[in-house]
């Protein structure tokens, strides 16, 4: 007799070896032993540093431990320039080695480092860290206390999640990108649609999004409310993760089985996808963008690890080649990593975005946090590439943002008024 | 079992009202006199000690900063009763020693009512009207972690057992 094991999902399969069990169950509730954690300037050190001396204990495995710098950065105080002296301080004395300071937004630096590996668990501080699910590992955001936790003991717990697979057929039509799909999504399914539960993005339309369109859309698996948004990885995750000086370990692997269970399937039409806007004050707020036709923001915030990244670069420099953005618009780009700037600089992306009107900002958080002296004033209108616009995150309470993927930021710098980048693209080779 | 007053706010509160960003960088006192006041400027100056916060759905969405949760354990809140809560917000509060409840019926609760909880039956009892409401009861590890004062103590206690 032949004996078939249980089929898995993706999420069910990670969290097993993770709790070193033949197999879990939704619902279950089981302690897993950590494979890396990731903490910034901000929740980490100046945060689970008094923990632990409270505990008497060091980090369970400073090999395991990665630390990045971006919320306080550059610093603009007093303040900040303690923040971050602390941070270099409890590093060195913790002795970890995989520090990246002032390189970037943690959830772009993490892999651009090579840190992650299919079929890991990977906790990080921060609430943006579904992220790392674009590279098929099990990586959830936690706060201080736990992340404290997590450095003590290298084990959490983990209610074993149902598994929400949202299935992309066919392809998305030229000026469509991740970021209409989560804005569509979070109008869709709501912010809480993800119930806190794994997300896994399935179908061709996903398969053929690049990597880092695939973390644009793991990354906005926290304003969707799940905990984990997965993407199978595939050839272009391996050929990816080997680029950057990282083990794809046994890749293929890690995929649902076919016929595992899951709670929910939603089933799209990419072809159906047009180009999203989502209104003050929610990423839930969201329609095509011909209804905001009559928008006319005053700044344009191309920025953070949702929609800076070298790929969002490149689109909104397509767009705005040998040519002017409106005047009396701010266009404002901050590159989600160094790396990645470098690298825009060299090919000549930067100032495709420069010539037509960009201002460029440091890698960082920035505006994005909201922490720092750049904030908008009262009443303005931002168009902004982040991935929430809760009321007076970025700003002032009265600045109205809105969100759009970084190809209708580029439209609208050109049109003056929140505009459709396919109109656009029709002019562009 | 003592009780408290119910504040009721509506859907989705999110972290950025509960700890707002421009304070982040302030003492938790400094912190906890702007908790909510994008929704309810009174409310950090009046909340009593063992006062309920009641909401709508998908309380406590959106960052992970646990100051969300610190700001009403620093105003002494017994607890928040929402008919669902965003994960991370939820694992930060039992770990900061914030009893949460999940309560499809939190809707019938409403402002001024005096409140009491049985987490571990996962009952609330309204004074006012004398109903009873179902709530999801708290498993017991996280009740064990509660009543050691949160995530921390807990550990502590934990690691000095491992020592022996
Ligand atoms: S860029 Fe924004 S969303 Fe990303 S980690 Fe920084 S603050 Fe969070």
């Amino acid at each position: 007799m032949q004996i078939h094991s249980m089929p898995q999902t993706l999420a069910e399969k990670i969290l097993s070896r993770a709790a070193r069990k033949a197999s879990v169950h939704p619902g279950e509730i089981v302690t897993c032993q950590v494979d890396l954690a990731m903490i910034h300037d901000s929740g980490g050190p100046r945060r689970v540093g008094p923990i632990l001396r409270r505990l008497g204990v060091p980090v369970w495995d400073p090999e395991r431990v990665v630390v990045i710098t971006d919320h306080y950065v550059p610093t603009f105080d007093a303040d900040s320039e303690q923040i971050l002296a602390l941070t270099r301080e409890w590093v060195r004395a913790q002795g970890i080695s995989r520090f990246h300071d002032q390189q970037g937004i943690c959830h772009v630096v993490l892999p651009e480092q090579g840190h992650l590996q299919p079929g890991t668990l990977v906790v990080g501080g921060d609430s943006h860290s579904p992220t790392g699910g674009a590279f098929g590992c099990y990586m959830f955001g936690v706060g201080a206390t736990e992340m404290a936790g997590v450095l003590a003991t290298g084990e959490i717990w983990i209610r074993v999640p149902e598994t929400i697979r949202l299935e992309w057929r066919g392809a998305f039509a030229p000026g469509v990108v991740a970021k209409d799909v989560m804005l569509f999504l979070c109008g869709k399914l709501g912010m809480d649609g993800g119930r806190y539960q794994a997300v896994e993005y399935a179908g061709e339309a996903i398969g053929a999004f690049s990597m880092q369109e695939r973390m644009t859309l793991s990354n906005m698996t926290a304003e969707l409310g799940g905990q984990a948004g997965l993407v199978a990885p595939d050839e272009q995750t391996a050929a990816w993760l080997r680029e950057r000086g990282a083990d794809p370990g046994d890749w293929s692997k890690w995929q649902s089985d076919p016929d595992a269970a899951v709670a929910e399937h939603h089933v799209f039409d990419a072809s159906q996808l047009t180009p999203q806007v989502a209104a003050p004050h929610s990423p839930a707020n969201s329609a095509a963008v011909e209804k905001f036709a009559s928008v006319v923001p005053d700044v344009l915030y191309l920025g953070a690890c949702t929609g800076a990244k070298l790929e969002d670069l490149r689109a909104a420099a397509r767009l705005l080649q040998n040519r002017k953005i409106r005047t009396g618009l701010e266009f404002w780009v901050a590159p989600a990593s160094v790396k990645d700037r470098e690298q825009a600089k060299q090919e000549g992306t930067l100032s495709l975005l420069e010539e037509a009107g960009a201002k460029l900002l440091p890698s960082a958080c920035g505006l994005c946090a909201g922490y720092g002296p750049q904030r908008l004033g009262p009443g303005q209108v931002c168009l902004s590439s982040t991935a929430r616009n809760f009321k007076g995150r970025m700003g002032d309470p009265s600045a109205q943002v809105y969100l759009a993927s970084p190809l209708t930021l580029a439209a609208t710098a050109l049109a003056g008024r929140i505009a459709d980048p396919r109109e656009f693209l029709k002019d562009v080779a | 079992m003592s009780s408290g007053k119910a504040w009721v706010f509506g859907e989705n509160v999110d972290t950025d009202q509960l700890a707002p960003g421009a304070f982040m960088k302030s003492s938790l006192e400094e912190l906890s006199r702007h908790c909510l006041e994008s929704l309810r400027p009174e409310f950090a100056s009046q909340v009593g000690p063992g006062d309920f916060v009641v909401a709508g759905k998908n309380f406590g969405m959106g960052s992970s900063r646990e100051q969300a949760a610190q700001a009403l354990v620093h105003l002494k809140v017994a607890a928040v009763i929402a008919p669902s809560f965003a994960g991370i917000f939820q694992r930060n509060a039992f770990n900061l020693g914030l009893l949460v409840l999940e309560c499809p019926q939190a809707h019938q609760l409403h402002e001024g009512d005096t409140l009491a909880v049985d987490a571990r039956k996962g009952e609330i009892f309204n004074q006012k009207t004398g109903e009873r409401l179902r709530c999801a009861a708290v498993p017991e590890f996280l009740m064990e972690m509660l009543e050691n004062g949160g995530l921390v103590p807990h550990l502590e206690r934990k690691l000095r057992e491992r020592k022996r």
